[in-house]
């Protein structure tokens, strides 16, 4: 197996010397070649080293290739250049038109000096101008700087710190006044500013604008009174952005301010930005760095979690070119507590029986009884049969040995990753477009493509990174990105997409509709751009809840070459497709139906063979398990109000004769399991995370802990059963994965679902649209309150003419029902199709699926509300 | 000896100059229509020719800013004009727009005529508001007589022109911070490379010139190349508005060719204000490097002005007799500087905050003595540092002022500046802030 934990950063998949072998599960990405120097390259000095670099490079980069580290503040590899703090000046010399290398007469600055042939540079190192230009560069930047690194944050690993102390004077000839400002200013619940140590290099503010597009705090006032402030809405507008207006505020009801922001905090220079959540809390010198793998999504950015005897107390951005570039979504950053909450399972629970059968509490366990009674009741579920779903957030290793698990030793298929609304018509395209193709659209595709088209997906609510680069090549390279969606969110705006306006299922019918010659323009503009080499169709889980959508997405690419790649949301999605956590899949995107594919797998795990009927998928399993035709269940990391019917999945837990638990935190599940098996969430474990594009994203294990990664569990729960997994250790895991490797047999067909007929949307009813917000009720958010506060403000959307009749206007409450339940929330109007609605999934007073049972497509009842949102509406997500 | 040209103040003194009547009576948009019968690129050549160069301080040649436009893509073009005349003592073009706003309108149709511009921008400063009304109707008389708008006297030329006026930063005279003020952004000086002229106002090539150069080329359409040439000296050819302020028998606007020496403007000015002699003067407003009364003969050009150590700048000839404290002038010059660094680099957001404290320092007599080398030292870390000119300009001043007057700092380690030079004795009449006590005076003992 070429997967090994990665050292400082992320980058190195492949660390060993083979290179991709091409043969394992899930092969690692290879490692982009060394930019080879053009025949534009330019050659010139730096402190007398000649040196050659691609045309266009700028000095301070081409002298951190020669190991010279030039003093700077304002520069950012990844931001614009803007000569702002001056603090790289360098002597600079370049040769005239007859070729007499004639010296500039001012010093330069090196962070906006592209290299020149002949060029000759002298930095501190050599020439006095410069290190004195330096000198007194940071002489300036420290009169207003105060002396507080002894409480400051950034104490210990400070730019200004550090280079003040390599390029700056040993003592000041400051006497004077120093300016100051209050501290802090809240910028959001979770960001803080302290303008007095700011040395205004706008990196947080071109952050800001050029790559988050959140232009929520900007430069204010002039001189020595200029500050970084915040963005009042009301007075100004966007530069090239419409107001964010009623709909975007937080939850504190101020203008919402990004997605993003935690970023700002990472790249500022000095410790003018903090966030709430780790202000004051420790030293840097006191933490222990890890990398790490965000387990927020499935995106894969690169992190760097900072722990101290043993509690993380922040996380970073890690660096990784190829993913995150150095950005993380404030949901990697912030949401981490969650893996330390006070209802972690530490110890595996039994439950007791009452003496007439029923379930009674769940008492305290050894590993070593808690496995025997586990093992035990699934025997004897056996004889009915027995269901395992694992939960869409699992490692690669962790899915691979649930899959096993049921194949091998429950003898069954009725094994589903997925815990979200999901549709037979996608299983079929996972298998067939999906399963074991591997990098065939990248983030680097991305960058690259002319056009973009996003189905089912809200890149900046369901994607954080695939957003950023997405803007980003909308704002460079003036990539085209469509979105058929309902209507056009302000990610989309600030992609300067276009929208290409669809009802929620009628998904199949538009993109059945983008053809050449289509009558309506816009159609007939997207045929076009997606025609074009390089484009790249991204569609979302959520078009599980289309009927048809995958299977006209899929006909779409055939139609005009574009590239198809499927985006969901979870940090365990794509290594489940990959090992087979579906009912007809096994693992690398083997068809159970295949005979040829189980001999294969059935060879490697020595059983002699595997299920050969495809399984139930999980909406089956519950139903299954509810009518009693499924005598026990294995349950991993499962929310029954992630699901499409809450209620069922609740009866079925219920209702099932056995139920075995495995679990970071007690939940309903739990609530209801025989055996509780407790396992590590990602800080306490080493595993790997898939990315969307199937790229292996490993990571080490943070935490030193007693806590077991979900493969080790079940390799013993198999060992009680009687047949082992063999899958002892990590090690065991990536043996047999690269002994699996890929499949090159034939796949499952691809689906061809017809479109579902538009329901009848009687007066008063609309249809629903849903999706999740980044930062809403989700289980991995629980215990920040600061970053809660920065989510966007719940609301309701509908068109106007929606509205009106519905008896609402801007600001009303509209309560949206069915016959399960009401949500009310206060209504936007909003350009989009009428009779639509659309409800965040899962924020506050918004539990879609939970209190409506009902998802995107469904008909809702719609009118004005008479009250305030009800209580049981604004709880009924605590789960 | 150099006598007056008055061009472009030719008709200050006639009845409503500033109407587009009294314009015409004085023969007036002939440049106009003299243009409009030629190719825009032997206007471009004859303004070339002319050797007019920059009259908004650096003395960049005129002609050949233009030149260095693209050829026309079919996108469009701009001509800014920047009239964000700010200069602590630089006063010519908010009198020229005030008294004949009409050479500039037509200044900027030949000149967008000739670079292929159909739509120009005046930024003018915000503050002057009784300007800014002089210009918002000698345009709309301009477009009632057909000068500006469709079809421009019949010559299939169009032109639309709009009066910016800017929120009252000194920096937005920096042509690239004016034109992110104009395009509604903050005013702060752009990276260049690119240059406006390649990528100006909305990132199209861009040609930002002053009120008095773009004024003086009907001038030179109507009078040709070799007529201005024999004003002013070899390189630096033409007239120029002199503004004398200060100390001075009779303030105002001189307009002579370059070349012309403080002595003779001082000459038509009735000399130094009465009983008193010069002490220190700004050749080009407060940014450049202060002259004594060793500099009196010193040609009034871009070369000459050089040479001595300074620059010509705007031509703002600040006069000060020997009743004032450089020290005093030169915090309030700072003190202006301090006030309106833009804050975009560190040099000049925090040098000018540092440089008003210790010279306010020595201004009250609480000096050290270190604060000189301080000062100057601190001037050598800003000069050439800063991201724009303005920091540049900050220094001037200063280190100019301790080169001619040093004995006058190391007073301020132990004498208050208005005790050496009582501040009443340097003023007209006699001043009594209104809100004060009787008898108060400006300086820092008020």
């Amino acid at each position: 197996m070429t997967i090994t934990t990665p050292g400082r950063t992320g980058t190195g998949m492949s660390t060993g010397t083979g290179g991709p072998t091409g043969a394992s599960l899930v092969p690692p990405a290879p490692a982009p070649a060394a930019p080879e120097p053009g025949a534009d390259a330019v050659t010139f000095t730096i402190d007398g080293i000649e040196t050659s670099v691609p045309k266009g490079t700028l000095v301070i980069r081409a002298a951190e290739q020669l190991g010279i580290q030039i003093p700077r503040f304002c520069d950012h590899p990844l931001l614009a250049p803007a000569g702002a703090c001056r603090q790289c000046l360098v002597e600079v010399a370049v040769p005239d038109r007859e070729g007499n290398v004639r010296p500039m007469p001012k010093p330069q600055a090196s962070c906006t000096l592209e290299a020149t042939p002949g060029m000759v540079v002298k930095t501190q190192h050599t020439s006095p101008v410069a290190d004195k230009a330096q000198h007194g560069v940071m002489e300036l930047l420290l009169i207003n700087h105060p002396l507080d690194c002894p409480v400051c944050d950034k104490g210990g690993e400070c730019p200004l710190q550090n280079q003040a102390m390599s390029n700056g004077r040993a003592t000041s000839r400051f006497v004077d006044v120093k300016r100051t400002f209050p501290k802090p200013i809240a910028i959001s619940t979770q960001i803080l500013l302290d303008r007095e140590r700011c040395v205004l290099c706008q990196r947080c503010t071109r952050f800001s604008e050029e790559i988050a597009g959140d232009v929520f705090i900007d430069l204010q006032k002039r001189g020595a009174q200029q500050q970084i402030g915040t963005f009042d809405t009301d007075v100004l507008d966007f530069a090239g952005e419409t107001p964010v207006g009623a709909s975007a505020l937080d939850t504190s009801g101020r203008p919402f301010a990004s997605y993003f922001s935690g970023n700002t905090v990472q790249i500022c220079p000095v410790g003018a930005l903090t966030s709430a959540a780790y202000r004051f809390r420790s030293r840097p010198f006191d933490l222990v760095s890890t990398p790490g793998v965000s387990e927020h999504d499935a995106q894969g950015s690169a992190i760097r979690v900072d722990h101290r005897r043993g509690v993380v107390l922040r996380r970073l951005s890690g660096e990784d070119p190829a993913v995150n570039q150095e950005w993380i979504t404030d949901k990697d950053r912030f949401a981490f507590t969650w893996q330390s909450a006070g209802d972690r399972i530490t110890v595996p629970l039994v439950r007791t029986r009452n003496a007439d059968g029923t379930r009674g509490e769940l008492e305290p366990a050894s590993w070593v009884e808690a496995l025997d009674v586990a093992a035990e009741g699934l025997r004897a579920a056996q004889a009915t049969g027995v269901g395992v779903l694992p939960g869409g957030r699992l490692t690669l290793e962790d899915a691979y040995a649930y899959g096993k698990l049921a194949r091998a030793v429950l003898g069954t298929n009725d094994v589903d990753g997925r815990a979200r609304p999901h549709s037979a018509e996608e299983e079929a395209f996972l298998g067939h477009h999906v399963a074991g193709r591997t990098l065939q659209v990248t983030f680097a595709d991305l960058d690259r493509a002319p056009a973009v088209l996003l189905v089912g997906l809200e890149a900046e609510e369901e994607a954080g990174i695939a957003f950023l680069r997405l803007r980003q090549a909308a704002v460079k390279r003036g990539t085209r990105v469509l979105s058929v969606a309902p209507f056009a969110t302000r990610g989309l705006e600030r992609m300067s997409g276009t929208l290409i306006a669809a009802a929620p299922g009628t998904e199949a019918e538009v993109l059945d509709g983008i053809l050449a010659g289509a009558a309506d323009d816009a159609l007939a503009q997207a045929a076009g751009l997606l025609a074009q080499d390089g484009a790249v169709v991204l569609v979302g889980e959520r078009l599980a809840g289309s009927a048809g959508a995958y299977s006209a997405a899929l006909r779409l690419a055939d139609r005009t070459g574009a590239r198809l790649a499927w985006v969901p949301r979870r940090a365990g999605e794509r290594g489940a497709v990959e090992a087979g956590l579906l009912p007809g899949l096994l693992p690398g995107g083997r068809p159970v139906s295949d005979p040829a594919a189980r001999v294969d797998i059935a060879a490697v795990w020595g059983v002699e063979q595997l299920p050969a009927e495809p399984g139930r998928s999980t909406d089956e399993i519950l139903t299954a398990a509810r009518d009693g035709l499924l005598g026990g269940l294995v349950v991993g990391g499962l929310e029954p109000a992630d699901l499409a019917d809450p209620e069922l999945a609740r009866a079925a837990l219920d209702a099932v004769g056995f139920l075995v638990s495995l679990e970071v935190r007690r939940s309903e599940v739990t609530d209801r399991a025989d055996v509780v098996l407790p396992v590590a969430p990602p800080v306490e474990k080493a595993g790997t995370f898939v990315t969307w594009e199937g790229r292996p994203r490993p990571f080490p294990q943070a935490l030193t802990t007693t806590a077991l990664s979900d493969f080790r569990v079940l390799d013993r729960l198999a060992d009680a059963l009687g047949d082992g997994l063999g899958l002892q250790t990590l090690a065991d895991v990536h043996a047999e994965l690269d002994q699996l490797g890929g499949w090159d047999g034939a796949r499952v067909p691809a689906p061809q679902a017809l479109p579902a007929e538009p329901p009848q949307v009687p007066a008063g009813h609309a249809v629903l649209a849903t999706w999740h917000q980044l930062l809403d009720n989700g289980r991995l958010q629980t215990g920040e309150q600061f970053l809660a506060g920065t989510a966007k403000r719940p609301v309701a959307r509908l068109s106007a003419t929606t509205a009106q009749g519905a008896g609402v206007s801007d600001g009303d409450l509209l309560a949206v029902s069915t016959d399960a339940g009401t949500v009310t929330l206060p209504v936007v109007v909003t350009a989009m199709p009428d009779h639509v609605v659309w409800l965040p999934t899962n924020s506050t007073g918004s539990a879609v699926r939970d209190t409506l049972h009902a998802d995107a497509g469904a008909v809702v009842r719609i009118a004005a509300a008479a009250d305030a949102p009800t209580a049981a509406a604004e709880g009924s997500t605590d789960a | 000896m150099t006598t007056l040209t008055p061009v472009l103040t030719d008709t200050w003194d006639a009845e409503r100059s500033w109407t587009l009547a009294t314009y015409l009576d004085h023969g007036g948009y002939r440049g106009l229509r003299t243009a409009l019968a030629q190719q825009p690129a032997d206007l471009v050549n004859l303004v070339k020719d002319s050797g007019l160069r920059g009259r908004g301080g650096a003395g960049f040649p005129t002609g050949m800013k233009w030149s260095f436009l693209p050829a026309p893509d079919g996108g469009p073009r701009y001509l800014v004009v920047n009239a964000d005349e700010s200069e602590p003592g630089t006063c010519k073009d908010i009198p020229l727009m005030m008294a004949s706003p009409q050479h500039l309108i037509e200044g900027v149709a030949i000149t967008s005529y000739a670079i292929g511009c159909h739509h120009a921008f005046i930024y003018l400063r915000g503050e002057v508001v009784h300007v800014y009304r002089r210009l918002l109707r000698a345009v709309e008389e301009a477009y009632a007589a057909g000068y500006l708008g469709k079809n421009i006297l019949g010559s299939g030329y169009d032109l639309d022109v709009t009066v910016h006026a800017g929120a009252g930063a000194y920096i937005c005279g920096e042509e690239t911070a004016l034109l992110d003020s104009l395009e509604g952004l903050r005013g702060q000086p752009r990276l260049k490379p690119p240059f406006p002229a390649v990528a100006g106002l909305y990132a199209r090539p861009t040609v930002v010139n002053n009120v008095e150069s773009i004024a003086s080329v009907p001038s030179i359409v109507v009078g040709g190349s070799d007529w201005f040439k024999t004003m002013g000296t070899e390189r630096s050819a033409g007239f120029g508005l002199f503004s004398l302020s200060g100390h001075v028998a009779r303030p105002g606007q001189y307009e002579a060719p370059l070349g012309i020496t403080l002595r003779e403007l001082l000459d038509m000015a009735g000399g130094i204000r009465e009983g008193h002699e010069l002490k220190f003067w700004t050749p080009g407003g407060s940014s450049t490097p202060i002259f004594t009364a060793e500099h009196l003969d010193v040609p009034l050009d871009y070369e000459s002005v050089g040479a001595a150590g300074s620059m010509l700048g705007t031509r703002a000839l600040q006069i000060f007799d020997e009743t004032t404290s450089v020290v005093r002038a030169v915090t309030r010059w700072t003190e202006f500087y301090k006030h309106e660094s833009c804050g975009k680099c560190t040099p000049c957001r925090e040098g000018t905050y540092w440089l008003t404290q210790v010279l306010q320092r020595l201004e009250a007599g609480r000096g050290t003595p270190e604060d000189i080398d301080l000062l100057l030292d601190l001037c050598d870390n800003i000069l050439g540092r800063a991201f724009c000119a303005l920091g540049d300009g900050a220094t001037s001043p200063i280190t100019s002022a301790i080169t001619y007057f040093r004995e006058e700092f190391e007073a301020g380690t132990h004498t208050p500046a208005d005790v050496l030079f009582p501040p009443e004795r340097s003023s007209l009449f006699h001043y009594t802030p209104r809100r004060s006590a009787a008898g108060a005076l400006a300086g820092v003992h008020a």
